[in-house]
């Protein structure tokens, strides 16, 4: 039923370990309500895989809206209640701009890049 | 629509509607202020002057009553001040990628279909969903058959608190992608320009909401049961809309996807500070307890340990308000705790390390999971058998609290009326609402007396679930006049024990001989007769030639249901006790009910009584108190019919059976 209204989704979603608790899930493209749900999935996914960090590299995300935030919501859930965390990296300015409105930013404080946020706390 | 015999008057004036409705906006504000200062006069004189001491309680508890009517003429008058009448909407931009959805339970399968078929055929383009909570394969096959889409609950529910209708919409928004979602009941069917009326406002950027009136087609001549609500869909709404407050009503209401995801991650960041600070607040418990208890011998090796607890919540806070993000707040916290208890002695440390395992064994997380925040605070300070534990029990409080439940949540859960709730947090997150009055759906109200009463117990219960849970009076990012209008809503149900109050004042005087006021003199009369010929003109020109006499029956007539409302919504807000929520009945069902109705019969039964004991005794000779009891028989007459509408409802029997 999704399908034809998924039509404009644009969002590629590539899956990186790094070591062996720590994935970077990397996303491109847009990230709004017509891919919240498949990212969301794809979060879980990879908690269920038995990662505990994962960094979400947001660099070549256009646009991000509040469904997006929402799937991201999602995944912090599901690596907390598996005991890990989620967290993301670079960010563009849009990305800035929503974390700052829906001050999702005091929850989910991004990090400059991939390394940092793999290597800090 | 409307009809009023002042307009007839009027007409050679030459008038068009946009002067009436001026003039009657006028009209309004002009008697708004009139019936509260008369309303002050009234009271002030009461509460000053003519509180009548010998008969204390009943004066007090009768004032009361009188103080709670007159904050309602407040808040209701400062509703209406600022009527908003839409008239035209603005044309509906093309292009917009629109859902509708139908929610339903356990309805019969054909009166849904009617819903659906007329949903599948709205003009716009769009896509229809039937969100079906009760799983049911004849609703599926209906589904396929209309040419609608079918969404019930996904595997991730299961063994989740399923939030009722809440959830059912929650679980919709995530398997869909419409950025502006019309929601119907399974009872309401749309009309087919409902999209084209209604999608126009949201040529705003700033709009989230778009609530069209409740209409109900087959309700009997006369309303036994009080369904329409024409003063709540009118000049409520539009008052409320005046004040950007006009509120969700759970359908016919076109909803802004991104205003629901913004709100849902708004409120799931707030939710988490809420959380953190709940966690500090009861940290501070659990350390000045342990501080009490303290023996003269312990004092010394323990006492710093928990000073520098109570400098680590002091100091969390701090960073909280400051805005500093909440892991850096909380494992600054988390770190600050470990170093206190290392102020602690090797030896004590031992037995903290023997607490921790005994708590651990408790199967902690696992318990956790299931609980709420309350049990789950219980369970913590149940545990704090020495002030050494209680350092273990703050070092746990903030991950318990705070990670087990984060929740993102598009549509507020906090209620069973979740659309007012999530109306009041759109507002509260700077979103606009629209009321647009003009009807756009068709539906069925509740065709006995059983279904009737508890649809209207299950809306004050959510309603007093929201005041409970999120004051508007409190919660940021509402405006004064928002946070007055939804109060205004909220207070409405607070009547139940003022109207006993009422209820029981003619008997009261005309039984026991017990009178509140010291005397009804000329002063009384002429105090309260303009405030309340006042009060009734302005619901007059509020109501505007709507029918409104039934809903101030019923509004009065319910006291009992009021009052339960409370108190079960109450138990449930701060004791965890079920709602004992039923979906309301979609067919008839059958028998009478005067069971229903019991404390109103006892009522009349008391009023009529004390009726005939005073005129009796009066005509007899042996009393001569003739104008109070003439006054408190007119109450009583006016309370009796007021309280007959439930017993013609109770009686009701439709001419033709369905």
């Amino acid at each position: 039923m999704r399908d034809d209204f998924a039509k404009g989704a644009d969002m590629e979603i590539t899956v990186n370990p790094a070591g062996q608790q720590a994935v970077v899930v990397k996303l491109s493209g847009r990230l709004d309500l017509l891919v919240a749900a498949d990212v969301k999935q794809r979060l879980a996914q990879v908690v269920n895989e038995g990662f505990r960090l994962i960094v979400v590299d947001m660099s070549e995300v256009s646009f991000v809206d509040s469904s997006g935030l929402g799937a991201l919501i999602g995944g912090l859930k599901a690596a907390r209640l598996a005991g890990g965390d989620l967290r993301l990296a670079s960010p563009g300015p849009q990305a800035q701009a929503m974390l700052e409105l829906t001050t999702l930013r005091r929850v989910l404080k991004p990090y400059p890049n991939v390394t940092e946020a793999l290597q800090a706390g | 629509m409307e009809y009023s015999p002042l307009r007839a008057i009027f007409t050679h004036a030459g008038w068009g509607p946009a002067e009436w409705a001026a003039f009657r906006r006028g009209l309004i504000k002009i008697l708004v202020i009139t019936n509260l200062t008369l309303g002050a006069y009234y009271l002030l004189w009461r509460g000053f002057v003519s509180l009548n001491w010998h008969a204390w309680l009943f004066a007090l508890a009768l004032f009361g009553a009188e103080l709670y009517s007159y904050i309602g003429s407040v808040l209701f008058g400062l509703t209406v001040f600022r009527l908003r009448e839409r008239g035209e909407p603005p044309p509906a931009p093309a292009g917009l990628r629109v859902d509708v959805f139908i929610t339903c339970y356990n309805e019969p399968v054909e009166l849904v279909r009617k819903t659906v078929r007329a949903a599948v055929a709205i003009r716009y383009p769009h896509q229809t969903y039937l969100l079906d909570d009760g799983a049911n394969p004849a609703m599926r096959a209906m589904a396929v058959e209309e040419g609608c889409g079918y969404i019930t609950r996904s595997s991730v529910w299961q063994g989740f608190d399923r939030h009722a209708k809440a959830g059912n919409l929650i679980n919709a928004l995530e398997q869909t992608t419409g950025d502006f979602i019309l929601i119907l009941d399974a009872d309401q069917v749309p009309l087919p320009h409902i999209l084209d009326r209604t999608l126009g406002y949201f040529a705003d950027p700033e709009v989230a909401l778009v609530q069209t009136p409740q209409h109900f087609i087959n309700v009997p001549p006369g309303d036994p049961f009080g369904s329409h609500a024409p003063l709540f869909y009118g000049p409520i709404q539009q008052g409320k809309d005046g004040w950007n407050a006009a509120f969700f009503c759970g359908s016919n209401a076109v909803l802004r996807r991104e205003a629901l995801a913004r709100m849902g991650v708004y409120f799931f960041v707030r939710d988490v500070e809420r959380r953190i600070r709940r966690a500090l607040r009861e940290a501070d418990t659990v350390i000045r307890r342990a501080e009490r208890r303290l023996l003269k011998a312990d004092r010394q090796r323990i006492a710093p340990a928990l000073r520098a607890l109570r400098k680590a919540v002091a100091q969390a806070r701090r960073e909280l308000d400051r805005g500093d993000t909440f892991q850096e707040v909380t494992e600054r916290f988390q770190r600050r705790v470990e170093e206190a208890a290392r102020l602690v002695v090797a030896d004590d440390l031992r037995q903290i390390m023997a607490d921790l395992a005994e708590i651990q064994s408790a199967e902690a997380a696992d318990i956790m999971r299931s609980l709420n925040d309350e049990a789950l605070l219980a369970e913590l300070a149940a545990r704090d058998r020495s002030p050494l534990a209680a350092i273990e029990t703050v070092r746990q409080l903030i991950p318990l609290l705070v990670n087990e439940a984060m929740d993102y949540l598009p549509i507020s859960t906090i209620s069973v009326t979740e659309d007012m709730s999530t109306s009041m947090r759109l507002h509260a997150t700077g979103w606009k609402s629209v009321y647009h009055d003009e009807i756009l759906a068709h539906g069925l109200a509740p065709e006995d007396l059983r279904s009737a009463l508890q649809q209207r117990l299950r809306w004050a219960q959510g309603t007093i679930q929201v005041l409970l849970r999120e004051n508007p009076l409190t919660l940021p990012g509402l405006s004064l006049g928002q946070r007055l209008a939804y109060f205004d809503t909220m207070w409405s149900y607070l009547s139940g024990i003022p109207t006993i109050i009422y209820l029981i004042s003619p008997p009261l005087y005309l039984i026991f001989g017990l009178l509140p006021v010291n005397a009804l003199s000329d002063e009384f009369f002429w105090r309260l007769v303009p405030y309340l010929a006042v009060n009734q003109l302005l619901f007059a020109v509020i109501s505007w030639g709507r029918p409104t006499w039934r809903g101030q029956q019923y509004s009065l007539a319910l006291f009992p249901l009021w009052i339960k409302a409370v108190v079960t919504a109450a138990g449930n807000v701060w004791f965890g006790k079920k709602l004992g929520f039923i979906v309301t009945p979609k067919t008839r069902q059958h028998g009478r009910y005067f069971g229903l109705v019991r404390w109103q019969i006892a009522m009349m039964a008391l009023l009529a009584v004390s009726i005939v004991i005073g005129l009796g005794q009066l005509a007899l000779g042996w009393r001569n108190d003739g104008l109070p009891v003439l006054v408190n028989v007119f109450w009583a007459v006016y309370d009796l019919i007021m309280l007959s509408v439930v017993i013609d409802a109770a009686m009701y029997q439709p001419s033709e059976e369905q």
